[in-house]
């Protein structure tokens, strides 16, 4: 018994190796990352896996179906942290100016020489004479004047900036409160540039 | 009086939006008489320099073996460089890997001349204003010699359409603390980062003309730039680490690329902004 048993294991290798000789072992994806970035830091290995949130939103390119679309809403709109004084709107000057910097969390970034930036500008028109602005986004200009600077909609918007999955399942932005890119303060200052009645994207 | 306020701001928001996009279309226009006036005056383009510096590393004997490329197999036969590259990536039966051609030129590298690998993926690529290293040049000539020629690597055999498909998995793998992935910038067509247009790589019309173009040679960094730097570079600006050259990871998305953009036209080394 036992030798049929070997020898009918031997026919499937002898089989199986002509195949196996000419083909790669293709790696999972998973498999694949972490051996492309073994040179990575220790601090830096936690980037390599996706969260629960990320690898939905990969597994259907983007498109959740909506049961998940659902699942990935409440766990962010959960996660959400909001200001102690309860105050949304920062300053719009500094608004902008983090509207306009890219700089923080590359390899290249380190140790950090300044505060991280908001990188609006490279997805969004935000104010008028920045010419200089991306289009994956859609246009924030008069983004406060549009929505009558209303109260509801400050507030919406922090939750949005915060955690963009908390509105739009598998948006294209990142979260900036929720992946600790961007703190409170900068995230209220960014709410001013696009609420302020007297910010240069409402002018 | 509120509905005029409206109207107002979107003539505002439309005219503004036109005016950009006028200037765009401006700079677009010189930037494609540039190149037409490059395409007219090959010699114009600083990437071929480069190139002939790579078909004289490829001849010269060199590494600890003293050997000179000749004897590296591209897929066409020893030594065969006319047209290796618009049949890469391609599967080696002596590596046992679907490889690009940079990855390529690394193995043989390693194998034929006796370097180090470690040493030749340890910092791969230059830095602003550098000329391409070694490996780079080498596959700038190699590229070159398929120059005109159309994309027509064999990815459906059974030994790359795996790897075809893991990279457009790795195209749409989301990570790193930005959520991003080469999609979320190249999954749209006439989009841009800035005033930066972004291919969409994920449409094969678009992919023909855009991966055609590299390895390129890059104005605003004043060097020749590869593929491999190029995914590198996306890895980088996705807040990820360091990416290996030669990877799998790399190769897959390459020969994903690749798949998306058969039938090109291949024009390497390209210039670009």
């Amino acid at each position: 018994m036992r030798n049929i048993f070997n020898a009918a294991v031997l026919t499937i290798i002898a089989l199986a190796a002509p195949g196996a000789l000419a083909q790669q072992a293709v790696p999972s994806a998973d498999a694949a990352i972490a051996a492309a970035f073994a040179a990575a830091p220790a601090d830096w290995k936690d980037r390599l896996t996706p969260d629960q949130t990320m690898k939905v939103c990969s597994e259907h390119k983007n498109h959740p179906p909506a049961k998940e679309a659902e699942e990935i809403q409440k766990r962010a709109q959960a996660a959400i942290e909001y200001p102690a004084d309860g105050k949304f709107l920062g300053d719009w000057k500094k608004g902008e100016s983090l509207a306009q910097s890219g700089y923080g969390l590359r390899f290249s970034d380190y140790p950090p020489t300044r505060q991280n930036g908001g990188n609006c500008y490279a997805c969004h028109q935000l104010a008028a004479r920045e010419l200089s602005f991306g289009t994956i986004g859609p246009s924030l200009l008069n983004y406060g004047k549009l929505r009558d600077f209303k109260e509801s909609e400050v507030k919406a918007l922090y939750e949005r900036i915060y955690n963009s999955q908390a509105v739009l399942p598998c948006s294209n932005m990142p979260r900036f409160g929720a992946n600790k890119i961007l703190t409170i303060d900068q995230i209220k200052d960014i709410v001013a540039l696009l609420m302020s009645p007297d910010s240069p994207v409402n002018k | 009086m509120k509905f005029g306020r409206i109207v107002l701001a979107v003539l505002c928001a439309s005219f503004a939006l036109s005016s950009a996009a006028i200037a765009q279309d401006d700079a677009e226009k010189a930037i494609e008489q540039y190149r037409k006036k490059l395409k007219e005056d090959p010699w114009s383009n600083p990437g071929l320099l480069d190139a002939d510096r790579g078909e004289v590393l490829w001849k010269t004997p060199r590494g600890p073996n003293n050997v000179s490329l000749e004897k590296c197999d591209l897929g066409k036969g020893p030594g065969v460089v006319d047209g290796a590259f618009a049949e890469l990536p391609r599967f080696f039966e002596d590596a046992g890997k679907v490889m690009d051609v940079e990855t390529r030129i690394l193995w043989c590298m390693v194998n034929l001349q006796g370097f180090n690998r470690a040493d030749l993926v340890k910092n791969p690529h230059p830095a602003g204003g550098k000329p391409v290293k070694e490996l780079g040049a080498i596959a700038t000539y190699v590229a070159n010699k398929s120059n005109g020629m159309k994309f027509a690597a064999k990815l459906d055999t059974p030994q790359a359409k795996p790897v075809v498909k893991l990279g457009e998995e790795l195209f749409f793998r989301r990570s790193g603390p930005f959520d991003f992935s080469c999609a979320s910038c190249h999954s749209n067509p006439g989009q841009r980062i800035r005033l930066q247009a972004l291919p969409h790589l994920s449409d094969p019309k678009e992919a023909r003309i855009a991966v055609g173009e590299w390895p390129g040679y890059r104005v605003s960094s004043s060097h020749v730039m590869t593929m491999q730097h190029r995914v590198y570079d996306c890895y980088w600006q996705m807040r990820m680490p360091r990416v290996e050259l030669g990877s799998d990871a790399t190769v897959a998305i390459i020969a994903y690329l690749t798949k998306q953009a058969e039938g090109g036209e291949i024009s390497a080394p390209s210039i670009k902004r």
